[in-house]
C-alpha cells in the first residue's frame, strides 16, 4: 500500500482534513455563471467538465476565472450541500482564495509537484489543510 | 499577517457600537489575507460590492437558525460568521452597490416572482440604511464613482475591476461579495496582487495587426486576449488612436470573461503604459502573440459557437450597462422604425443613465419602436430572457459567453447595428469580419 501512495507537500490555506475521489481538470473554473451552486455542477458550455458534479469530490484544478461572483457561488454551494470535500489548486488569485475561505473546505496549494500531473480523476486523495499535505492513492492501486 | 493597532483593535473587539460586526469582518479579512499570503492590509475608502443583496435561498437557509433578519443575514453570509450579530453599523467607507438581480420596474416582464421583488426592496432599503450608495450598475466608473490613479479600492464585478486598474490606474483586486462586505465594515483590504506596483507590469505582448474601429472589434480583441493570457497581464501594441470609454468597457468585460484579465496595458495609451518599456518594466514577455485577421476570424467563430438558428427571438443590449452615448446610438438606429413582432429588444443601463435617456426623449423613441429600457440588472444576472426565447443576439462578447450557460439559449454576437437590424427583421444577418 505504502509504495502506491504519493505525498505532495504545499501550503494549507483552509484548515481541516478530508478525503475523497478526485475530480481533475486542466481548465480554470468560473464560479458565477460557470457552476450551478444548487447541484454542484459545471455549466460553462465549453468547459471540459460541463455537466459533471464536484459534490463530495476532491476538486483539483489550475485556478479560478471569470466573474467576481466566484466566492458567492461556491459559498452558496456550501449552503446547498454541494461543495467539494476538499480543494487543490495551483494559481493563487483573490477569487479562489476568498472562495475556498468561505466554502470552508480543507484546501492546499503551492504543492512541490504539479497536482495536475500527479492526480487523475478517480484517484483517492486525502487533503490535510493543517499540515499542507496531499496524499494520493492512484486509482489503479485501489483496484 | 501583520496588523496595525487600528486593525488589531477591530479584531479584538473594543465594545463600541458595531464592534462585533467589525470584529467578524476583520476575522474574515485575516483568514482571507493569510490564504492569499498577504503581509498586511491596506486602507481603502472606495468599495463596490453587493452588500445585502441576498437571494431568497440564502435567507431561507439562515432563517432555519433564526437568522433570517437582515443584520443577522449580513453577519452570517456576507461576513461569513458562524454567529449572527443584531447590529451591523453604517459603512466606514464610501461604498456603492453594483448591479442587482432584479429590475423592480420590470419584474413582471422579467418573470421575477413577487416575493423576490419584495425581499429585494427590503434588501435595498437595508443597504441604504448602512450608507451604501445604490448605483445598481456594473459600470460605477461611468456613474459617479471614478477612482483616481493610485487609489486603493475594493471592487467586485470583473468588468469594473479591469477598467479600474487598466483605464483609471487605480488599484483593486477582483474582490468578492464577502471581502467587499468586510472592507465596507473596516475600511481595509489585503495588500496583495494589484495593490503592489510590481504586480501591475505587463507579462504578455499582443501585437494588434487589424484596424480597431468599433465596439465589436474591441469585444473580439478582448475575448481573444482573455483566452490567450488567462488571468495574466497583456500589453497591446500597434494601437495608435485612444479607445473611448465604451470600447475599453467592452474589451475589458470580454477579457475578464473568456479569461480572468484584471489588468491590461495599451502601449502609449493607458496610464501605466506611457511606453511599451514602461508597461513591461523588467519583465520579458512570456508570450509574443499576434492578433491579425486569422485570429480575429477564429475569435468571432468561438464567440458565436452556440449560434445556429437565424430566427432571433431576443436582442439584448447593455452588457456592461449601456452609457448614455450608446443609448443615444440605439435611439438613432431605431428612430421611426418598428421591431419585428417575433423579437423583443431589452436595453440595460444604470438608473441615472435612464433618467437622462428619459429627459432626452431616447426612451420614448426606443419604446415607440417596441424596445424597452431596463435598469439595475441584466439578463445574465437575473437569468431572465423574454418568455419563449430560444435564440438571442447581443453586441457584448461577455453576455454571449454567459447567456447560453445561464439560460440555455443560443446566442449570437455582432455589432450594435447587426443587433438592431435583427430586432427589426427578426433575422440574424451578422457576418464574420
Amino acid at each position: 500500500m505504502s509504495n502506491a501512495t504519493i505525498i505532495l507537500k504545499g501550503r494549507g490555506i483552509v484548515e481541516g482534513v478530508a478525503e475523497g475521489e478526485a475530480l481533475v481538470t486542466s481548465e480554470t473554473i468560473s464560479g458565477w455563471g460557470g457552476i450551478d451552486s444548487m447541484t454542484g455542477t459545471v455549466v460553462e458550455t465549453r468547459h471540459e467538465l460541463v455537466g459533471q458534479s464536484f459534490k463530495d469530490k476532491v476538486l483539483v484544478f489550475p485556478g479560478a476565472k471569470g466573474s467576481s461572483g466566484w466566492s458567492a457561488a461556491f459559498h452558496t454551494a456550501r449552503l446547498a450541500g454541494t461543495a467539494p470535500k476538499a480543494v487543490i489548486f495551483n494559481q493563487m488569485t483573490t477569487k479562489v482564495a476568498l472562495g475556498v475561505v468561505v466554502m470552508r473546505t480543507p484546501t492546499v496549494t503551492e504543492l512541490d509537484q504539479d497536482p495536475l500531473d500527479v492526480i487523475e480523476t478517480g484517484d483517492w486523495v486525502k487533503v490535510d489543510g493543517d499540515a499542507g499535505t496531499v496524499e494520493i492513492t492512484k486509482a489503479a492501486a485501489r483496484e | 499577517m501583520k496588523l496595525n493597532a487600528d486593525e488589531q483593535a477591530m479584531l479584538d473587539g473594543d465594545g463600541a457600537p458595531g464592534a462585533e460586526a467589525r470584529q467578524k469582518a476583520m476575522n474574515l479579512l485575516v483568514r482571507y489575507g493569510e490564504a492569499l499570503g498577504a503581509e498586511k492590509l491596506v486602507a481603502t475608502n472606495n468599495v463596490a460590492g453587493t452588500a445585502g443583496s441576498s437571494s431568497t435561498f440564502i435567507r431561507d437557509y439562515y432563517a432555519k437558525d433564526g437568522d433570517g433578519e437582515r443584520d443577522r443575514l449580513f453577519s452570517r453570509f456576507d461576513l461569513d460568521s458562524d454567529e449572527a450579530t443584531d447590529h451591523i453599523p453604517v459603512a466606514r467607507t464610501f461604498t456603492c452597490h453594483l448591479q442587482t438581480r432584479i429590475d423592480p420596474d420590470h419584474a413582471e416582464m422579467m418573470g421575477t416572482p413577487s416575493g423576490a421583488v419584495e425581499f429585494h426592496q427590503e434588501g435595498q432599503a437595508h443597504s441604504a440604511s448602512l450608507g451604501v450608495q445604490l448605483l445598481n450598475t456594473c459600470t460605477p466608473y461611468a456613474n459617479g464613482n471614478v477612482p483616481v490613479r493610485g487609489e486603493h479600492c475594493a471592487w467586485m464585478e470583473s468588468s469594473a475591476v479591469v477598467y479600474c486598474n487598466s483605464v483609471l490606474g487605480a488599484r483593486t483586486n477582483t474582490e468578492g461579495r464577502e471581502s467587499t462586505a468586510a472592507a465596507m465594515m473596516t475600511g481595509k483590504i489585503p495588500y496583495w496582487g494589484f495593490h503592489l506596483p510590481e504586480n501591475r507590469l505587463g507579462q504578455h505582448r499582443i501585437q494588434v495587426e487589424v484596424e480597431m474601429d468599433s465596439v465589436m472589434d474591441w469585444g473580439m480583441l478582448g475575448y481573444f486576449t482573455g483566452e490567450a493570457v488567462e488571468e495574466e497581464i497583456p500589453v497591446l501594441t500597434g494601437i495608435e488612436a485612444p479607445a473611448s470609454l465604451i470600447r475599453h468597457k467592452h474589451f475589458g468585460a470580454a477579457a475578464a470573461s473568456s479569461g480572468g484579465v484584471e489588468m491590461y496595458h495599451v502601449a502609449g495609451l493607458t496610464p501605466e503604459a506611457d511606453t511599451e518599456d514602461r508597461a513591461f518594466g523588467p519583465n520579458k514577455p512570456i508570450q509574443d502573440l499576434k492578433y491579425g485577421p486569422t485570429e480575429r476570424r477564429r475569435t468571432y467563430e468561438t464567440i458565436n459557437a452556440s449560434g445556429h438558428s437565424d430566427d432571433v427571438d431576443y436582442i439584448m443590449l447593455g452588457c456592461p450597462h449601456y452609457t448614455i452615448e450608446q443609448i443615444w446610438e440605439a435611439a438613432r438606429l431605431l428612430d421611426g422604425k418598428r421591431i419585428s413582432t417575433n423579437t423583443a429588444l431589452w436595453i440595460f443601463t444604470a438608473r441615472q443613465v435612464k433618467d437622462v435617456s428619459d429627459r432626452n426623449g431616447y426612451t420614448k423613441t426606443i419604446e415607440e419602436a417596441g424596445g424597452v429600457i431596463l435598469t439595475d440588472t441584466c439578463s445574465a444576472m437575473s437569468a431572465a430572457v423574454p418568455k419563449g426565447t430560444r435564440v438571442a443576439a447581443t453586441d457584448s462578447a461577455k453576455q454571449t459567453h454567459y447567456l447560453p450557460a445561464i439560460t440555455g439559449v443560443e446566442a449570437w454576437f455582432g455589432s450594435t447595428q447587426d443587433c438592431v437590424e435583427a430586432a427589426i427583421t427578426g433575422k440574424w444577418k451578422g457576418e464574420a469580419p
